[in-house]
């Protein structure tokens, strides 16, 4: 290892943090954080807040990570896991923001159990307990099924995390300054590859289009306002997903504009009710998701990892 | 260059990890257009660590010397970086480490 | 073979300044003349060295789904994922040798190339996760540093970046089973239970007994190799036992003990039978493993060739 040819790679490789998404002191994501709440803001809305954004990231990045070792090449494959480590990294703040607002949204564990809260609420809360949108959990399809839900997920999450930057909160002000440009960089990939397929052959315009159709009534639920958000967006907290509305079709009409492909004409896909996902009502897709994600965890509830 | 033309073309990649340091090559990959060579150079290679600056160029479009052509170390043919031998051929039985 | 027409005497010479740079400890570098045999041979060994990282995303790929902690998902997709960018690195390398990664990768499905035999055993708990981070990557890098210095050049550069990273991967697999000893009873039995299963076929890793190992000797003389198998492994051991004695693991070898007057460990022989029946793709996952890479391969196919197309498109007719 002596070896002339390495210091090339030591400007590239730099120290170690950035090899493991959170750097190597994993110990406590909030580590030196004020965690206090803002004045005004109730720690139960703002805990189910900080859920609805983390378990998004979360179910994504369960699904993108599925795609490890299967993408059409070895360069995508890397591209893929890039994006699953930086949604991971996101829900992982979140989760821990969420108990650390409210610690009655954690699942009770054996006593002294050494499961920290975060990885309590992703491995030990029943599915009617999770707030992500449904559009991140139902089952993977082919390449242009995480292209489509990628463009359609990270149009809406890049412009929510761009206002939250000035977030009344801490940590949601920190997390969505990191975030903005991880999530710039999902949306560039997403876009950059939906216009690839639409542009490509016949067969990837026909999968693309396809895969449209499939999840774009599952859109709507990332840019409607649930009562929770439009509450802490009021208090200087959260982004009301309504006020993003025009952007995000600006950004999104854009794209499509660019590849030559229409807006699908379908209709949300309906609730449970007036619930969606963000209420705790899912597809069945999610049971499934967590019955795997889960398992190793919930068989060894006093476990160490 | 390649026998499978359904295989993305091989690119080089050059980084320059610091200001006021050069480009320095630091591997290949493929792609299928500059762009998206730039692209994956960015997740392959730098993790999108940002300040880095990155080129790529097609290996096909790299004209390369020999420090002495006179020198027998040297293949006499080739401007090229790499030969490609496109009927280059490998052994069919492959006897394990 | 090479396209090279080179008169007799004009070999004679290419052949001699190519001994001379080997005798010398230098660098081949990829257009520099190399006899037929050098080439195929790297072609060979890098071919299978590329192949073992991407066939070995999968049998710890396999458990990012149901990593057990938020931390421990992050770990383990990162360095599956890394192993797929030294898969890339080693292809590169081999391009350099006139062979393209789509013509490996066709090797690879057709079964006329091979990948390391670990990757042919199954993960059974989330504790193999930490067992090959500890002991197959272990193996990895013993493998693996002295290659550094090969002779080849592309390749030596390609392993100084891949050793880097393989310290991280021993790293966290060691921390992750250090962790679960600290754990319930059954997370340390847990850990026992496959180190049990993976010692012996980690000590395979090395390849057959020097005696029986036909090419080692030339690749050894060509500094395409820097050390014998047994080295190898007698080095993976010796550093391997203080390891498992720190972790509070017992590796399951009853023959194994220091050895004073060698100053090194004993130990027993790995079953060479069950080596060459996993060589031969009679192990438990060999069908598997190649299946889940040609599914990917193919699925891919219509993706590579639409980004084809819209390169040609968007460069205009007549473009590159
Ligand atoms: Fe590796
Ligand atoms: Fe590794």
């Amino acid at each position: 290892m002596s070896d002339d040819h390495g210091s090339i790679f030591d400007g590239l490789l730099g120290g170690d943090s950035s090899q493991w998404a959170f750097g190597t002191d994993f110990e406590d994501p909030l580590a030196g954080v004020d965690t206090t709440t803002p004045d005004g803001v109730d720690p139960a809305e703002l805990a189910a807040y900080c859920l609805m954004l983390g378990d998004d990231a979360l179910i994504m990045s369960q699904r993108l990570s599925e795609w490890c070792s299967r993408a059409p090449d070895l360069e995508e494959d890397i591209a893929l896991a890039n994006v699953a480590l930086d949604l991971l990294g996101q829900a992982r703040l979140l989760l821990a923001r969420a108990a650390a607002a409210d610690p009655g949204v954690v699942p009770a564990l054996p006593a002294g159990s050494p499961v920290p809260p975060e990885d309590a609420l992703a491995f030990f809360r029943e599915d009617r307990d999770f707030r992500n949108v449904r559009l991140a959990e139902v089952a993977n399809g082919d390449f242009g099924h995480v292209v489509v839900r990628l463009l359609l997920f990270s149009v809406a999450r890049l412009a929510l995390l761009e206002r939250l930057r000035t977030s009344r909160d801490h940590v949601l002000a920190a997390v969505a300054a990191k975030g903005v440009k991880e999530v710039a960089y999902h949306r560039d990939w997403a876009g950059r590859w939906f216009l690839t397929l639409a542009r490509g052959t016949e067969e990837s315009r026909r999968r693309l289009l396809a895969a449209l159709d499939a999840l774009f009534p599952l859109w709507a639920e990332l840019v409607t306002a649930h009562p929770v958000e439009r509450s802490l967006a009021s208090a200087g907290v959260g982004v009301d997903p309504a006020f993003l509305r025009e952007e995000v079709d600006a950004v999104l009409d854009q794209v499509l504009a660019a590849s030559g492909v229409e807006r699908p004409a379908r209709p949300p896909l309906a609730g449970a009710g007036e619930r969606t996902g963000r209420d705790g009502a899912h597809t069945e897709a999610l049971s499934l998701l967590l019955a795997e994600m889960q398992v190793v965890a919930r068989a060894h509830p006093s476990g160490r990892w | 260059m390649s026998a499978d033309r359904r295989e993305w073309p091989l690119y080089e990649v050059f980084v320059r990890g610091k200001r006021g340091l050069n480009h320095v090559h630091v591997g290949s990959l493929h792609a299928p257009d500059d762009a998206m060579a730039l692209r994956h150079a960015r997740d392959v290679y730098t993790r999108r660590n940002e300040g880095v600056s990155i080129w790529v160029v097609r290996a096909d479009a790299i004209a390369a010397s020999s420090p002495d052509e006179k020198d027998p170390l040297f293949a006499p043919s080739g401007d090229k970086v790499y030969r490609h031998p496109t009927f280059y051929d490998i052994p069919d039985d492959v006897p394990h480490m | 073979m090479t396209a090279i027409p080179a008169e007799p005497d004009q070999e004679e010479r290419l052949q001699a300044a190519f001994d001379a740079t080997i005798a010398r400890r230098d660098r081949i570098e990829p257009r520099d003349w190399m006899p037929d045999a050098y080439r195929s041979t790297l072609v060979r060994q890098i071919a299978q060295h590329a192949h073992s990282e991407i066939i070995g995303m999968q049998p710890e790929g396999d458990w990012i789904s149901r990593a057990p902690s938020l931390r421990r998902k992050a770990i383990l997709l990162a360095k599956v994922q890394d192993e797929a960018g030294h898969g890339l690195y080693l292809y590169a390398a081999c391009e350099t040798l006139g062979v393209s990664r789509a013509e490996l990768t066709d090797l690879l499905l057709a079964g006329r190339q091979k990948y390391s035999s670990i990757f042919n055993y199954p993960t059974l708990s989330y504790a193999d996760v930490g067992t090959i981070g500890w002991l197959v990557d272990g193996a990895a890098i013993c493998n693996q540093v002295p290659l550094c210095r090969t002779s080849y050049g592309p390749y030596g550069r390609a392993m100084i970046r891949i050793c880097k990273e393989e310290s991280f991967h021993q790293r966290q697999g060691y921390e992750l089973l250090m962790t679960m000893m600290r754990g319930t009873d059954e997370q340390r039995a847990m850990v026992q239970e496959s180190v049990d299963r993976f010692w012996w076929p980690v000590l395979m890793m090395f390849g057959p007994p020097d005696a029986q190992s036909p090419n080692s000797e030339r690749s050894m003389a060509w500094g395409i190799k820097r050390n014998s198998n047994d080295e190898l492994r007698q080095k993976f051991v010796d550093m391997t036992v203080p390891q498992a004695k720190a972790l509070g693991v017992t590796l399951p070898d009853p023959d194994l003990r220091w050895n004073a007057e060698r100053g090194a460990h004993d130990f027993g022989e790995p079953d060479w039978a069950e080596f060459a029946a996993v060589i031969r793709g009679e192990g438990p996952c060999n069908a598997q493993r190649v299946a889940h890479r040609r599914a990917a391969h193919e699925e891919g196919a219509w993706v590579r060739e639409a980004a084809t197309a819209f390169a040609r498109r968007s460069a205009g007719e007549g473009g590159r």
